[in-house]
């Protein structure tokens, strides 16, 4: 059966070096990959671990911080009011009125990017929702304080009573500045619908705009969810444009003309402030932070469910 | 002509039963003479290179190619023909354990090469493939310049070496060294698909393997760049045994000495569903296989009437 | 990415062949400019904030801006220190999240086993990618100020931004080095050589541009963010540069002192001399993605 030539002697095919080098390198490369990791445990170890203490003390409990509705956290737990509901209402209103805003100027621009505009309008359009993108947030807080503000004043102002600090201009700000994440994920998801779609609809006898409503962007449908859930992640967890426009004072309200407090501009408040380390002040921190980190982490998770979805269908 | 006795010549019946007998008129077509021209100068009592034995590759669960048994020896060019996705390829790289890169893809069986088992623990791919070398279908030579392009093998193998030496060596032993000789720091990328391709052997040659596997290495150029490899491919069998892949027929006889050739049966699997995997048909001299083949289905193949 | 889609003129003709009413032709064009409108909306406001920080800013533009440090007095006022502290954080975050999130990217693209604790590194990476910056802040604050003794020191707000931008640079390296053809890994296998030789000499350099192009955009979005180096203590006004380094210095940024500045009642402060260092930023930050964006173009043009 084997043979050898000549009378050469049976070869060896195992490595001829160690290659130490290579291996510490690689093990290098998995330690950059661990570090993530480590990232997460250590948000984890650290928000939660300061919360259990927080929720330590005698008189505090989890029902009752989720539950209560006044936030006066200083002093003793007997003084003080460490009820969150004011911090997550106001961080919804404002959400809310972000989505309001950038789901329908989102999903417009996404439709027409994909299906209607020229590529040289295109060329200019995407890059400048780009540019959009990368504005930093705290220009954006002085836009809706110093711009914003003043014209709801002077408009609906003329109406209703309009606070210096307000929910409304944070949020129709921060609209705009979620409007290119919806864009862009739902035009990669109208993209990616396959072309026999829309010519099978065409042949049908469909109008243009039928066949991008009632075609592309329900075959997209995945894509776009992924990009709105996404898209309301990042407006929970926006912090400079509520620091500076919708005011520091945590309010129950629906008021979207009040002032209020959300939840990111509380930490950055509470973090300025003379607190001592191990307070209950300093402890509600980590508390409100934790709340924040499971809110934005559970709509991550649903996010990515769909964006799986979205990917397995093409 | 007296075929030689292989292995493979052996299994003339086959799953489904069917006896292919002997005894047919032998073919008499171009192919054929070619075949034969070519066979006159072939040795026949060469080393075994290659020792493949009863070898099946699956991706996942169902067979590629199965059962397979033939041996390939040196210095001689073989060439494995049959229609395509019958798993020419998935067996030719087998030979170069370049299949690792397929996480699905697994081998049962055994390939022997000089004796050691090219599968067994501890073995190192890395190893295999210094000495076992490969040029594939579509070229693909590193952005880069051409003299980086060839002494890229003896640099990362830790050869010692004198470059300018190698890489004039290399690219004569490829038929490329007139035409690049004065630009040797230009990038290979501005070559031609022929010489491209042929700097890709030039490469492969550089690191002075054993064993050069050709995948198709012809598919994707002009019938000139393709003759150029023939002709080159013989002064290789010199030095180097050469397993080439090929879906054109004139290639493998007038080029090889040997074929084997490999087609596809249907099987059904768990479910009931038909599935195809490769077999190893018949492997002889190029010129039985061309002229007085054993296997009906091996004549079908090279008369043109499948495949 | 060809989009089939059917010119306008064509339907019009056809549908005036076919006799449709052009009623629905009105119908259709309304359609398409209201998109049109809505896109434009995102635009126009861009447009607006900056002409109106333009408007703001400009006229406070003066030399002193950079030279002096932080002041009582507004038309005294300077970013020196902003300045310096962040050019410093970029030095820094460049120096560690590049060689970490480029290895990161590297092992997981080339090398990871198809198994689940890959899995895990991967989804983790996405999932970090939406935590807001604050909590990165609250990391930053926690772990490094605190745990590890470190202080509210240049060193601990660079490990927080570096943090921050990882699984950016992670996600822009690895599409990079996916956009390699195969092709030139199983050359390069095929001669002999390991994977990380391969890896090293032919994918990485090939796959370089689009690997600085990502970390480029990253460290200008690095350097914009306010709430996690607030958070881990960057101060509003120093009268010391962060330039040459000590690592253990307090420190600043052009982000914070803005904040600062709007946050004041005065509008002296919070419009002309918040403005004035917002067009600081934003200069700065034009400079970095002009980079990268001719980094892009050099990159697409040579391949």
């Amino acid at each position: 059966m084997t043979t050898y030539q000549g009378g050469r002697a049976p070869i060896s095919l195992r490595a001829s070096s160690p290659r130490i080098g290579e291996k510490i390198v690689l093990a290098l490369l998995w330690a950059c990959a661990a570090i993530s990791i480590l990232t997460t445990v250590g948000i984890v170890v650290i928000l939660f671990t300061e919360a259990a203490t927080f929720f330590g003390n005698e008189g505090i409990t989890v029902t009752g911080f989720l539950s209560g509705t006044e936030w006066r956290p200083f002093g003793s737990v007997e003084q003080g009011r460490f009820g969150v509901l004011p911090l997550v209402a106001g961080t919804l209103l404002v959400t809310t009125i972000a989505m309001v805003v950038a789901v329908p100027l989102g999903l417009a621009s996404a439709a027409y990017l994909s299906e209607y505009a020229p590529s040289r309008i295109r060329r200019f359009l995407k890059p400048t929702l780009e540019v959009l993108a990368g504005v930093p947030t705290v220009v954006l807080g002085y836009f809706a304080l110093t711009f914003m503000t003043p014209v709801l004043r002077a408009t609906v102002g003329l109406a209703a009573d309009v606070s210096i600090f307000n929910a409304a201009s944070a949020g129709i700000v921060m609209g705009i500045m979620i409007v290119p994440t919806i864009a862009s994920l739902s035009e990669d998801a109208m993209s990616a619908v396959p072309g026999a779609l829309r010519e099978g609809a065409y042949g049908l006898g469909s109008s243009k705009r039928h066949v991008v409503t009632r075609v592309v962007m329900p075959a997209a449908l995945s894509g776009i969810v992924a990009a709105v859930i996404l898209a309301l992640g990042r407006a929970i967890g926006e912090t400079m444009i509520v620091a500076i426009a919708a005011g520091n004072l945590p309010n129950l309200t629906y008021n979207p003309f009040d002032q209020i407090q959300a939840m990111t501009a509380y930490i950055v408040q509470a973090v300025q402030g003379e607190a001592p380390r191990g307070s209950l002040t300093y402890q509600s921190i980590f508390a409100v932070g934790s709340l924040l980190f499971v809110m934005t982490l559970t709509i991550n998770l649903i996010a990515a469910r769909f964006v799986r979805r979205y990917r397995e269908a093409y | 002509m007296q075929p030689i006795e292989t292995e493979a010549t052996a299994h003339v019946a086959t799953a489904d039963g069917h006896a292919y007998a002997r005894g047919r008129q032998p073919i008499d077509n171009e192919l054929a003479r070619q075949a034969a021209a070519r066979g006159a100068a072939v040795p026949t009592d060469a080393g075994i290179v290659f020792d493949i034995d009863d070898v099946t590759v699956r991706y996942g669960a169902f067979p590629a190619i199965r059962d397979v048994t033939m041996q390939i020896r040196e210095r001689m060019i073989t060439a494995l023909i049959g229609p395509s996705g019958c798993g020419k390829t998935t067996l030719l790289r087998c030979l170069n354990r370049m299949n690792d890169l397929i996480p699905s893809a697994s081998v049962e069986g055994r390939i022997g090469y000089h004796g050691a088992d090219l599968y067994a623990r501890g073995v190192d791919p890395v190893e295999v493939r210094r000495r076992i070398g490969m040029v594939f279908q579509k070229p693909n030579p590193f952005p880069k310049s051409i003299r980086e392009n060839v002494l890229f093998g003896p640099k990362v193998t830790g050869m010692a070496f004198d470059a300018d030496a190698l890489v004039e060596q290399s690219l004569r032993a490829a038929a490329l060294w007139d035409e690049v000789k004065d630009k040797l720091d230009s990038s290979a990328l501005g070559l031609s698909g022929g010489q491209q391709q042929r700097l890709c052997i030039a490469r492969a040659i550089a690191v002075e393997p054993d064993v050069i596997l050709m995948d198709e290495p012809c598919s994707a150029l002009d019938p000139i760049a393709t003759g150029a490899i023939e002709n080159l491919m013989r002064d290789l069998s010199e030095r180097f045994t050469i397993v080439i892949v090929t879906h054109n027929m004139q290639q493998a006889a007038r080029a090889c000495d040997m074929t084997a050739f490999i087609t596809t049966e249907v099987q059904q699997d768990d479910a009931g569903h038909d599935r195809r995997s490769g077999r190893l048909i018949e492997f002889d001299r190029t010129e039985v296989i061309f002229g007085d083949p054993n296997d009906v289905r091996t004549e079908d193949y090279i008369s043109g009437r499948f495949g | 990415m060809a989009v089939v889609s059917t010119p306008d003129r064509m339907v019009r003709r056809a549908q005036e062949q076919l006799g449709r009413p052009p009623a629905r032709a009105r119908r259709e064009r309304v359609f398409q400019r209201l998109l049109l409108t809505a896109t434009a909306v995102a635009v126009i406001v861009l447009l607006v904030l900056l002409v109106d920080i333009l408007r703001d800013g400009v006229l406070n533009l003066r030399p002193s801006l950079f030279t002096s440090y932080a002041s009582r007095f507004p038309e005294r006022f300077g970013f020196r220190s902003g300045l310096t502290g962040t050019l410093s954080l970029m030095a820094l975050v460049a120096a560690m999240s590049f060689p970490i999130g480029l290895g990161a990217a590297t092992y997981l693209e080339e090398f990871a086993p198809n198994n689940p604790f890959t899995r895990l590194i991967e989804a983790n990476i996405s999932n970090l990618a939406g935590v807001p910056s604050v909590v990165y802040g609250l990391l930053g604050a926690g772990v490094f100020v605190y745990f590890f003794s470190l202080g509210r020191s240049l060193l601990v707000g660079a490990i927080t931004l570096s943090l921050l931008i990882l699984p950016v640079i992670i996600v822009a390296s690895r599409e990079a080095l996916r956009a390699v053809p195969q092709a030139l890994r199983e050359a390069g296998l095929g001669l002999g050589a390991t994977r990380l030789q391969v890896v090293a000499r032919q994918i990485m350099p090939q796959a370089m541009p689009g690997i600085l192009t990502g970390t480029i955009l990253a460290l200008s979005r690095a350097i914009g963010e306010t709430a996690p180096i607030l958070v881990v203590g960057a101060l509003f006004s120093r009268r010391s540069d962060n330039v040459p380094w000590d690592t253990n210095d307090a420190f600043s940024a052009m982000p914070i002192q803005i904040y600062n500045l709007v946050s004041r009642p005065q509008q002296e402060f919070q419009i002309d001399v918040a403005s004035a260092g917002i067009i600081v930023l934003m200069v700065l930050l034009l400079l970095m993605n002009s980079i990268a964006i001719v980094l892009r173009n050099r990159y697409a043009r040579s391949s």
